[in-house]
């Protein structure tokens, strides 16, 4: 159930400004890579042209390769509405459909992707929640609205909507930078836990997070305010957070970066 | 503890009496408005109430249910039944072709029209909105009139067994309810349409990025994020042309050949509304005549208000599932 990413020669553009240039990497499968850097250095672009969520932003465009395994997510004839369906994603802020139930959030997908069943909706529905270590929580008030929810409950309702469908890949930009401490460890343990099943790529402000959750990090930089962003390394995260090797990257992860 | 003004949120004394007087003279101002607004429309009801109970207590007819209007008689006869059917099923023909091509135009506005080709439609519909109803009511008499001619025979051929689109004379003109119906319809679509598509802009990215990122379709965005969360500004904006078709008086007045007849055949020529009833019979109304079209004007006024309390009604209830508290 889960595939590689091998990215090659990828850069972003909105309207005629480079976002970012020239990015290459490779995410293992059933693995979690977290991508760091400052505010600006395209890390979330970069993140968005992974399921072709990128060119949704008008004016949003993107050069080069992105495999996932053998096929390529930008070759002429994908449809880009299909490989939403096999790449996942969370978002910054927790956006269940306000106007849906509970049980509805997490079938949505599933609906979309022609489910209809009502024995085996439940039966993905329940799966898919308890996946995202929320089942306890909501069993009793699925036919209640997400919206109704504490903030970190509806991460991982939406966190259980993106996995019901059963992704290759699961993208999460900032999931926790909303949440509180203890939503947040609540979504940090669940990120260990999915690992086993999805292929992981997490975009994090918080240096802790990307040491705690992810095998491996990456980190972006840009040269100037203006610059297209660029990935300055992607090693193991033991690696990055103890020797980097590049100076850059010390830096940042030591603070002394601004 | 001595508490200096300096250490204050507020400004010191000195200069804080000056802002209080401007304080005092807007909240003042805001009040009266408040109050001045109550007071308008209390006035209106009053004056509504007096005049029409007035002329109804001397109606010699059943004033609710019968269908003439003959107030300048002795002793008076008039009723509201054709004017209550007639306002409604107008209204309700506008509605229903209105809506569905309004949300239908918001949508290719808001979220299918490039850039380029959706500002001159916006700006189109709202030149719409700006033509004077009695601009309207000559181009329903003088083209949509006529024109409506083949679509009348169509209709009293294939669909003339409903009995509602059956025509008694089938080659007499179409200034008929059906027709009003349809020009009220063009009348209203601005406005359905403009707050519509207002609404649509205001769909918050993230619930539209929520469905795409599962795999939405562009129309599969529109049917769970931005329908769902527009929806109670979808019914606003059709009660707000319900308004203005319930009460629209010049375009009604010159299209429709009225008459007191209460017909289920919405393609004949006969029939009326309070509006134009209103129009057509004031000019020659005697002072009681004129209390007697009051009352109509009252029963109208009730109308309106209960529309527009059963639309919040609707609204209020999915409260709960709206986006308004995501």
């Amino acid at each position: 159930m889960a595939k590689r990413i091998d990215v090659s020669g990828l850069s972003a553009y909105y309207s005629n400004h480079k976002a970012i240039d020239d990015i290459s990497m490779t995410v293992e499968p059933r693995s979690v890579t977290a991508f760091i850097g400052p505010s600006g250095c395209g890390k979330s672009t970069f993140l968005r042209t992974l399921n072709r969520m990128h060119e949704v932003t008008p004016g949003g465009r993107v050069e080069g390769k992105v495999m996932l395994d053998d096929e390529n997510l930008y070759a002429s004839g994908v449809d880009p509405v299909a490989v939403r369906r096999t790449v996942g994603m969370v978002f910054q802020r927790p956006n269940p459909f306000p106007t849906m139930s509970i049980f509805d959030n997490v079938a949505a997908g599933l609906k979309l992707n022609g489910m209809r069943r009502k024995s085996e909706l439940e039966n993905v529905v329940e799966k898919s929640l308890k996946g995202a270590n929320l089942w306890n929580e909501v069993k009793d008030r699925l036919n209640k609205p997400g919206s109704g929810l504490s903030g970190g409950q509806q991460q991982r309702l939406c966190i259980a909507r993106a996995i019901a469908v059963e992704p290759q890949v699961l993208l999460m930009d900032e999931p926790c930078s909303a949440l509180d401490p203890i939503s947040t460890l609540a979504i940090e343990d669940l990120i260990g836990e999915l690992k086993a099943r999805f292929t992981i790529v997490i975009v994090t402000h918080n240096m802790q997070q990307a040491a705690r959750v992810s095998d491996r990090t990456a980190f972006f930089n840009l040269s100037a305010i203006g610059q297209p962003g660029k990935l300055i390394e992607l090693d193991d995260t033991e690696r990055i957070f103890s020797n980097p090797s590049v100076q850059a990257t010390e830096d940042y992860i030591s603070g002394r970066f601004g | 503890m001595d508490i200096t003004p300096t250490d204050s949120a507020l400004p010191p004394p000195s200069r804080g009496s000056v802002t209080r007087i401007g304080d005092r003279v807007f909240s003042g101002l805001a009040r009266g408005s408040g109050i001045f607004l109550l007071v308008v429309m209390a006035s209106i009801a009053v004056f509504l109430t007096i005049r029409a109970t007035h002329a109804i207590s001397q109606d010699h007819a059943n004033f609710f249910t019968s269908f003439e209007w003959d107030a300048n008689a002795t002793p008076p006869v008039f009723g509201i039944g054709v004017l209550i059917y007639g306002t409604i099923v107008s209204s309700v023909i506008a509605m229903a072709l209105a809506v569905p091509i309004a949300v239908g135009i918001a949508l290719f506005i808001s979220h299918y029209a490039p850039r380029r080709l959706a500002t001159p439609l916006a700006y189109v519909v709202d030149l719409l909105a700006a033509i004077p109803s009695i601009i309207y009511g000559l181009w329903g008499a003088i083209y949509l009139v006529p024109h409506l001619k083949g679509l009348n025979l169509w209709l009293d051929e294939y669909l003339g067994w409903t009995g509602v689109f059956d025509k008694t004379d089938p080659e007499g003109a179409a200034r008929s309810l059906f027709t009003v119906g349809i020009l009220l319809a063009i009348m209203i679509l601005p406005i359905i349409t403009n707050v519509s598509r207002e609404v649509f802009r205001q769909v918050p990215k993230m619930h539209e990025e929520a469905a795409l990122a599962l795999g939405a379709t562009r129309w599969e965005v529109i049917r769970m994020s931005v329908l769902p969360f527009a929806r109670s500004g979808i019914i606003s904006a059709s009660m707000l042309g319900l308004g203005r078709a319930l009460g629209e008086t010049m375009a009604v007045a010159t299209v429709l050949s009225a008459s007191p007849v209460l017909s289920a055949k919405l393609l004949d020529p006969v029939g009326g509304t309070f509006a134009q009833n209103i129009a057509a019979k004031f000019g020659e109304a005697s002072p009681f005549g004129r209390d007697a079209l009051i009352a109509s004007g009252l029963v109208l006024f009730v109308i309106t208000l209960l529309v527009n309390g059963a639309a919040r009604l609707i609204i209020a209830r999915r409260k709960e599932y709206s986006g308004a508290n995501a």
